[in-house]
This record gives structure tokens, sequence and C-alpha cells, in this order.
């Protein structure tokens, strides 16, 4: 497929694929520029945290990524494939973003179970009636991807009966049955009650570890700390400072991103 | 085991068999057979308009509250424009412009009286068809719209984020989700659109209203084809609550 050959050097083990890739990438809300040219690059099995101050541009960048945002330019490229944009930065064409979309897997904040279907359904819509799995094939597959994440019992269950837990690993099962390249988290855990945030960042640590691509926005600082493979501090739009967790963490350079950690600790 | 047999009910029943008693043996009833075949068709009448005039008003009514909700000014203001006219203006109104309006001027054109149409268009009842069915929609247009913004927009953005085209959003998550909003006031507005059907019987159609009226000219009896009469949208109503009722517990209860 139109991949990116991965640049190989000759005696080296050749670089993983990349699976997401962000140039300068901008977007403006009205006169507000929101994201000022922030690029960013995942490989397969790259697990990027993003984090930063409220407001500076964390979901927007996420939103961009699978264009629930209309970025205003840059370059956006998914699993090798460039996104084609015209020049006021909408997408060229609504099949590209379709099918780009279904490489990627979003967990949203709230949840955002389809309210009108069970649990089991919610799991089985797209792949039934989007990428025309076969029906069996599908619930064969939810009731695997329910099983892991500990909601077995609830497949016949509709999300309003569910805690906010139980709907938020629901919710990434849903994500992970349309079999994504890579998965998009916008702060997973933040709509939680805190007794409940134990059991969904369990499942995340448990796909990160299977080395699950992924792009998580968080709040959860620990936790970045230990499933990242990357982390990128975001300030006013801008990427402030990234690096490996351990360093980022450890020994932040910068004042901003000193003072935005000693805030949240 | 009869714990529904309760005093205050025995007596409501009891009540109730004196009432139909009563009218059964000091009122005048002796017309009823004469009638009966023609009263049959009024009913029918009533309930086939009843039921293809909501049935075509709500089939208007999603594009007209979709386009209210979500689309583009020029086709949201021309759909704001319809339901506030036909919500603005009288039924009887309308129903009056249609017929004698439109329907007096159809004939001025040779080529509509000679077309394969003519022989329906010069009947009462298209105009009456089409005057009940552009009043739900109208009515109904609002109730949509209203319906299609209180469905999450977060549930609309995880569809579109898992790559689910416009139109299937639509058709599996949006429009169920609206029409399931919408269920309990359409139920209500369906009895309103039940109980608007005797207006028809102003431009000849023979509804069941249509024929109590001829009942009480042929007659001069009063008070017997109108208690009939309530009897029977009281029946109809019945049936509609109960319809609803049934819809609205097929898809279950999910806002704990
Ligand atoms: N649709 C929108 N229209 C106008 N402004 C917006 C819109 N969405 C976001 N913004 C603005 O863009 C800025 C960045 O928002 P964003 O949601 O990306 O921040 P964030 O980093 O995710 O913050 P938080 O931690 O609170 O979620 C904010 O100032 C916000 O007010
Ligand atoms: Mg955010």
């Amino acid at each position: 497929m139109g991949q990116a050959a991965p640049e190989t050097f000759a005696g080296l083990p050749p670089v993983r694929p990349e699976a997401i890739r962000i140039d300068d990438l901008r977007k403006s809300f009205g006169t507000v520029e929101v994201l000022r040219g922030v690029s960013l690059r995942a490989c397969e099995g790259d697990v990027v945290a993003i984090i930063g101050g409220s407001g500076s541009g964390k979901s927007t960048l996420l939103r961009c990524i699978n264009f629930l945002e209309t970025p205003t330019s840059g370059r956006i490229v998914i699993g090798g494939e460039e996104i084609v944009l015209r020049p006021d930065g909408t997408p060229a064409s609504r099949r590209q973003i379709e099918q780009a979309r279904r490489r990627l897997g979003m967990v949203f904040q709230q949840f955002n179970l389809w309210s009108h279907k069970t649990v089991l359904e919610n799991l089985t819509e797209v792949p039934v009636h989007v990428l025309g799995v076969p029906r069996a094939e599908a619930v064969a597959r939810a009731m695997a991807l329910l099983a892991r994440v500990g909601l077995a019992e609830k497949a016949g269950a509709y999300p309003a009966f569910l805690s906010g837990g139980q709907q938020q690993r629901a919710a990434i099962a849903r994500a992970l049955a349309i079999e994504p390249r890579a998965m998009l988290f916008d702060e997973p855990t933040s709509a939680l009650d805190p007794e409940l945030v134990g059991e969904v960042l369990n499942v995340i640590r448990d796909l990160a570890a299977e080395g699950r691509t992924m792009i998580l926005v968080t709040h959860e600082m620990k936790f970045a700390r230990e499933v990242a493979s990357h982390v990128i501090y975001l300030h006013n739009g801008l990427i402030e400072e990234q690096g490996p967790p351990a360093a980022l963490f450890g020994a932040p350079r910068s004042d901003r991103l000193k003072k935005f950690l000693k805030s949240v600790s | 085991m009869t714990g529904w047999l309760q005093p205050h009910r025995v007596v409501m029943i009891a009540l109730a068999l004196a009432l139909v008693l009563w009218s059964a043996f000091s009122l005048r009833w002796d017309w009823l057979a004469e009638y009966a075949p023609l009263m049959a068709e009024g009913i029918w009448n009533t309930i086939w308009i009843l039921v293809v005039t909501s049935v075509l008003g709500m089939l208007l009514a999603i594009p007209l509250g979709l386009a209210q909700a979500a689309g583009p000014w020029y086709l949201a203001a021309p759909a704001r424009a319809f339901c506030t006219v036909i919500r603005g203006t009288p039924l009887l109104l309308q129903l009056w412009l249609l017929y004698y309006g439109l329907g007096s001027l159809f004939p001025q054109f040779p080529w509509i009286r000679q077309s394969d149409l003519w022989p329906i268009l010069r009947q009462a009842w298209p105009y009456a068809v089409l005057a009940l069915t552009l009043s739900f929609a109208g009515y109904e247009g609002e109730v949509m719209r209203g319906a299609f913004k209180g469905v999450p927009r977060g549930q609309l953005e995880a569809a579109k984020a898992m790559g689910m085209p416009r139109l299937t959003i639509l058709r599996r998550i949006w429009l169920p989700q609206a029409v399931q909003r919408a269920l309990p006031t359409l139920g209500g507005e369906t009895v309103l659109q039940l109980k608007a059907t005797p207006l028809v019987a102003t431009i000849t159609v023979m509804d069941i209203y249509a024929v109590s009226s001829r009942v009480r000219q042929d007659t001069f009896i009063v008070y017997e084809p109108l208690l009939l009469l309530a009897v029977v949208y009281m029946c109809i109503t019945g049936l509609i609550v109960l319809a609803f009722r049934w819809l609205e517990r097929r898809v279950p209860q999910r806002v704990a």
C-alpha cells in the first residue's frame, strides 16, 4: 500500500513505519489562532502523550488529526497517505477523510456512546453497516473486545445504565472494533469520578503494552510518564518542549513546563 | 385476586353502565340502521385521512426539521418560513385557499382538464389531504427541528470520527434518536390532527362529522348523532394513544 518506505540504513533494522505525521499544523477559530504551527510524528507502536494547560489546544490538535476540526493549514499524513487539502484547509475528498478516519479510533472525554443502541450494537454498528463485516463475525469480535475490557455481561445493556468507567471502557472497545491503526484519546478519564479512573487507565495501559499506536491527551501525569514513549508539552498552540517521559518529567528545561508540572502535581 | 376491582372503580363502572343504558333506552336510535353504512364510510374516511396525512406530513416534517436544525441558510430559511406560515394561519383558511383557490384555477387550463389526473383533481378529497398534510408537516417540522437539535453533538461526532458517511449518520444515529425524542409529542399532535379532520366536511368530504351533520339535517335529531360522534372520536383517540404507547415501549427507556 502507499506507505512511505521506512528509511533503512545498511546494517540497521528498518525504522518502524510512520502511523501519523503532522507538519506545521495551524488552526484558527475566527481571529484566534489556537494552533500556531505544530508538528508531530508517531511511528507504529509509539505512545505519544500530549500534556498542557487548559485551552492550550490539545483537543483541537487531536481533533484536527481526524478532521473533526478543519485545519487552517498544514500537512496531515495518516498511515503514509497524505490527506489532500484545498488551499483553505478543507479536505478535498470526503471519501479520503472517511477512509482515514476508519484507521483512527477516537475516544472522547464524554464517552459519546450511541444512547439508542446497546453496548454490543455500539460495537457492531460501524463494522456491519459501514465496513461490511458479516454480522456474526462482527458480533464475535465485539464480544471478544467486551470480554477484554471486562464488559462481557453488559453487552445487552444500554449506555445509560452503565457507570462512567464502564461507558468509557465500552467506548474504547467500540473504537477498537473498527480495527484502527492508531488510537486517539482525548482526556479519557477527565469526566470520571476518581474511583473509576483506574479501571479505564488499566485498559489503556493494556493497549500500550500490546504495542498499539496511540496519541493520548491527558491530565494524568503519572500515567503519561508510565505509558508514553514520547511526551509533548503544548502551550498556547505551540510545542514548548518534547522528549522521552523521563527527560520531560524528570528534568524539564523550560520554566513554563516546570511551573505547569508543579501546578498539576 | 381482583386487585383492580376497587370501590371507586366499581362506582365508575356502574355510572358508565347507567349512562349507556339511559342513552340506549331514553334516546332515539331508530335512525341508526338506515345510516349505518354511511357512518361506516364516514369513519373509514376519517381514519384514512388521518393516517395518510399524518404519515405524509411526518415524511415532510423530517426534511423540514433537518433543514432548520442543520441546513445551510438557503434551505433553513424557506423551511422556517413554511412552518411559520402554516402555524400562523388557521387550517380552515389553508383548506379553503387550496380548495376554492387552487381547485378553481385548475379547470381553466384545458390541458389539466384533459389529463388523466382530472377525475381526481375535480374531487374534494385531494385538497383535504394536501391541506392536512401541509398543516401536520408545518407543526411537526418544528417539533423535529427541536428533536434533531436535542441529539447530543458528541454522539454525532463519534459517528463521524469512525468514518461513517453523512447519510449513514443521519439514517442510523441522528434520525432514530430524534424520532425517539419526538415520539411523546408526536402522539399528542396526532390526536390534534384527528380533531382537525372535521374541517374537511366544509369542502364536502364525507368524513364521520359530515355524516352526523347529514343525519341531523335529514331527521332533525340533534343530540344522538353528536353523542355517537363524540364516542367515535374518543375511540380513535384511544387507538392513537395505544399505538404511540406501543411505539414508545418498543424503544427501551434509556434515560436513567
Ligand atoms: N469550536 C470552537 N470555536 C471557537 N473557539 C474554540 C473552539 N474550540 C476550541 N476553541 C478555543 O480554542 C482554544 C483551545 O481549545 P482546546 O479545546 O483545544 O484546549 P485544550 O487544550 O483541549 O483544553 P482543555 O484541557 O480544557 O480540554 C481554547 O481557547 C478554546 O476556547
Ligand atoms: Mg480538551
